[in-house]
């Protein structure tokens, strides 16, 4: 099984070139049994390398040398252990089912801009599994980088749409200055270890200086908030949504944006050897929750909702991250990935058969119209609510657990994030879902469920959103049930342990629940019968605009930037550079032209300058034969 | 005679030569200040050889040395002469097609 | 002073004056004379530099052949003073001062020659220039490019009735 690890990143390397490459040529099926069937396949030998690697332990494949130069090696390796199948795992598998679900909802696309959607989305997969299969850093960031790319290439897939661009753009500037400081933290461990393996670098840990480490990891951190977008860099990933749903779905909730959060809990020993950096880590994870939530209240574009949400869960990974529940986190990816999953395809269910109309004010009573996408999105919602046994309970208690350990501040902002993400989950529920229709007769007339090749998909991410919890179902409850500590056991090895009374534990997940489930009911008798329709007024308009931060972005950093370069384009190069340029151009046209009145063509004025020049040529020779030496060392 | 009078007379006629080439636009006159320089060169070859010559005859009685120099004049006329030849025929197509024989009308390489 | 200094500052003085009229006369055929006048002074000079053949060859070719030719040109095209064209004056002022200096250079550099001190030219003595001893060494030494001044006679011959024929 360890020989076919190099086919797991290949086999949608060769979907992405044979759909990308033949794109005109192939027809729909033939696109969607490639672009799907290289992910099958990919997903399967996954699943055959978790169980080798939950059997027999890591894999570590050196293909050849990456990089060999003096004093730095860097191999073309790939570490298959616990932490990287699983990823694999949810890469593959959810990747799987939002490519089939994608050959259904992109259909209405031309052949040529349908190939060229799945070879993008199969050239992400290569390059998320690169990064998670990654032996080394730099491979790592290599994945990083094209996961980048492809975000940028999907957000901009209707490139028709200038503010769709615009978005692609934002995305990837923005993951741009995450990357530099990613870029640096390489560079750091480079010069301070000489190595990138991750093997090597945890072993050497040890010789570092605590300033090193807490720049290493900061600088590191700084490239998972572009990444995983936390505060600061978070803006993009709204905008991101200009994008095809199943796009939303696969990289900007379940797989690219948890790259930060797989690449901290794989340097989980150099991030738990500084107190500064897993500090900042939790505050600005426990910000960002807040900052999302508040926000994703007064949305009312479906995916607008949903990824402020996804930035409010990212907040909570980080959150985890910061206080040392690594596995919480690593957890908390897994079941996101599945409910977020389904909830960006339930809503892409629902847009569809609205006929592309986002706004859930025109929405409402879709209940009896979609049965499947109604009772999925409910689950989803229920999961991502942590409504008990759903698995986002599960995963988020873990988290809010070691949050109270840390600091009970923590816990407490971090259980008014839940409770806030109940609040607008079921606003958004309440809204489009029940009540009555408040759409055009027209959109009521074409309302249907969606085909099989959307409700699929559903149905399974909704069981295993439903399930997904219950291999990590802490000690508390049922001891030594939690499955997922113990297979995460070989990668994690500085997991904070929250030792506290088991009442304690009993009364803080009975507190969450009960929080949740009241924003829930609140959320439910608000908005069933009167949903907000009007224009939010005074805090809701300022969340409604999001705090202002793009505004704030914009004043702050883009304007001074574009008067910069403004600046520079106006007086700088115009008068200065192309002066400098074109005055060379005008002095050697002028002084040609002046030169040029010497090649009179009159014979008697060149035998005058050659009289000239023998004088000139003689008086240097006798006044110090200096030209005479000169010549006499050259020939 | 000091053999530095010989070459100032020489210097002179060639710089005579040259003045001539320079101040003077008609081909012909040109053409003879031409020959001017070749004789002042002629005669400064001759002269040359006669200073080697008797520079020689002070070690030995029965040399010629100096030779060379008067075969190398007799060649230099050899040239010229096939070069007026040539030259004059040169001017006299000129003359023909231009009417003139004034060298600024050779003024075609310019454009 | 004994004949010979006396005839070579004769010989000097004529070939200079003559040299200067034949840049300042304005009809050209009193430049050829006054040419031929030169050629006549150099072969005085050569002549007491005891180079008897140059002497003779340079007043059969030069004065004789060549000035005829020249002459021949310049009747043939009826030139004189009128067609004479004239030149800017500044130019001329040019070409005078630029070849002045080149005169007044060089002259300073052979006075500074340290080779050329008290060296002195064999006058009317010494038979290298006789013509037994020429012809030995033209006839022995440069044979090769004796002949071969022959061809260029031939080709020179052909070019110019080539270049001169009506076309």
């Amino acid at each position: 099984m360890s020989q076919l690890v190099y086919l797991v990143p290949l086999l949608p390397l060769a979907g992405f070139l044979i759909n990308g490459l033949l794109r005109k040529s192939l027809s729909k099926q033939a696109v969607s049994i490639i672009g799907c069937g290289v992910i099958l396949i990919a997903f399967l030998i996954s699943l055959g390398l978790f169980f080798q690697v939950k059997a027999n332990g890591p894999i570590i494949q050196t293909y050849f040398n990456f990089i060999d130069i003096k004093g730095l090696n860097i191999p073309f390796s790939f570490q298959v252990d616990a932490l990287s199948v699983l990823f694999m795992l949810i890469i593959t598998g959810v990747g799987f089912l939002i490519h089939v679900y994608s050959t259904s909802y992109m259909h209405e696309e031309s052949t040529p801009h349908f190939a060229r959607y799945f070879s993008f989305l199969n050239l992400f997969v290569f390059s998320m599994l690169l990064l998670v299969m990654g032996g080394n850093y730099l491979i790592l960031f290599l994945g990083w980088e094209g996961v980048g790319l492809c975000s940028y290439l999907l957000i901009g897939y209707w490139f028709k749409n200038t503010d769709y661009n615009y978005a692609a753009k934002k995305a990837f500037i923005m993951n741009r200055i995450g990357d530099v400081g990613f870029l640096l933290g390489i560079f750091w461990l480079v010069a301070k270890l000489g190595t990138l393996t991750y093997g090597n670098v945890f072993a050497a840990a040890g010789n570092l200086s605590a300033v090193d480490v807490t720049g290493i990891t900061i600088l590191l951190f700084i490239g998972a908030t572009g990444k995983s977008a936390q505060i600061p860099l978070y803006t993009w990933l709204p905008d991101a949504m200009a994008g095809p749903t199943p796009v939303s779905a696969l990289i900007h909730a379940a797989t690219m944006v948890t790259a930060g959060v797989y690449m901290i809990a794989r340097s989980n020993i150099l991030y738990s050897m500084s107190a500064v950096t897993e500090n900042v880590i939790a505050i600005i994870g426990i910000a960002t929750v807040l900052l999302a939530a508040t926000i994703a209240i007064k949305q009312n574009d479906i995916k607008k909702v949903l990824a402020y949400s996804t930035v409010s869960q990212l907040g909570y990974m980080f959150l985890g991250l910061g206080v040392g529940a690594y596995n919480g986190a690593v957890f908390h990816v897994m079941t996101h990935a599945f409910f977020k999953a389904l909830l960006f395809l339930g809503a892409g269910s629902v847009i569809h058969a609205m006929g592309n109309e986002q706004d859930i004010r025109k929405m409402g009573g879709l209940r009896k119209y979609m049965p499947v996408t109604h009772i999925t999105f409910l689950l989803g919602c229920l999961a991502i609510s942590g409504i008990p046994p759903f698995s986002g309970f599960f995963s988020k208690d873990e988290i809010l657990a070691a949050a109270y350990a840390k600091n009970p501040v923590l816990w407490v902002l971090g259980v008014a994030g839940a409770a806030l993400t109940a609040f607008y989950m079921f606003r958004l529920y309440a809204t489009t879902f029940l009540g009555s229709f408040r759409g055009t007769h027209d959109q009521e007339h074409h309302l249907h469920e969606s085909p099989a090749a959307i409700t699929l998909p559903l149905i399974a991410l909704a069981i295993l959103s439903v399930i997904g919890g219950w291999i990590g179902i802490p000690a508390v409850m049922i001891p030594d049930a939690n499955a997922f500590h113990h297979f995460l056991q070989p990668v994690i090895t500085t997991e904070a342990i929250a030792e506290m009374p088991h009442a304690t534990e009993w009364l803080l997940m009975v507190v969450s629940v009960a929080v949740a489930v009241i924003a829930i009911l609140i959320a439910l008798g608000k908005f069933t019968k009167r949903p907000e329709l009007n224009e939010p007024q005074g805090l809701g308009g300022f969340l409604a605009h999001k705090w202002y931060i793009d505004e704030l972005y914009d004043a702050v950093i883009v304007n001074p930037l574009n008067a910069l370069a403004g600046f520079f384009k106006n007086i700088i190069e115009k008068s200065g550079i192309d002066g400098i340029v074109n005055g060379v151009g005008r002095f050697i046209l002028y002084s040609s032209r002046q030169v040029r009145l010497v090649q009179s063509g009159q014979v008697g004025s060149y035998i005058l300058f050659m009289v000239l020049a023998i004088i000139v040529l003689v008086l240097i020779w006798i006044n110090d034969g200096y030209i005479y030496t000169y010549l006499s060392k050259i020939f | 005679m000091p053999i530095q009078y010989y070459i100032y007379l020489s210097l002179a006629l060639f710089c005579i030569g040259i003045a001539g080439v320079l101040t003077r636009r008609n081909a012909i006159i040109i053409f003879m200040s031409v020959e001017l320089m070749l004789n002042a060169v002629n005669l400064l070859l001759v002269a040359f050889s006669k200073m080697h010559h008797a520079v020689a005859t002070a070690v030995d009685k029965v040399n010629n040395v100096g030779t060379d120099g008067q075969i190398f004049v007799f060649f230099v006329m050899v040239v010229a002469a096939a070069e007026v030849s040539v030259g004059l025929a040169i001017i006299v197509m000129m003359y023909r097609n231009a009417h003139s024989v004034d060298v600024n009308f050779l003024n075609r390489l310019k454009n | 002073m004994n004949v010979i200094q006396v005839l070579f500052w004769i010989l000097s003085a004529m070939a200079l004056v003559s040299a200067l009229m034949v840049l300042l006369s304005k009809n050209p055929v009193h430049s050829v004379l006054w040419l031929v006048a030169v050629f006549f002074a150099i072969s005085g000079h050569y002549i007491l530099l005891n180079a008897q053949f140059i002497a003779i060859v340079n007043l059969i070719v030069y004065a004789g052949a060549i000035m005829v030719l020249f002459l021949f040109v310049i009747m043939l095209m009826n030139l004189n003073k009128d067609t004479e064209p004239q030149k800017n004056i500044w130019m001329k002022l040019a070409g005078a001062i630029s070849a002045g200096c080149l005169l007044m250079i060089l002259v300073s550099l052979i006075k500074q020659a340290p080779e050329l001190q008290a060296k002195t030219a064999m006058m009317n003595e010494g038979g290298i220039g006789l013509i037994a001893n020429l012809g030995k060494a033209l006839f022995n030494t440069y044979v090769v490019p004796f002949e071969i001044s022959s061809i260029l006679f031939l080709s020179a011959m052909v070019g110019a009735v080539v270049i001169g024929k009506k076309d």
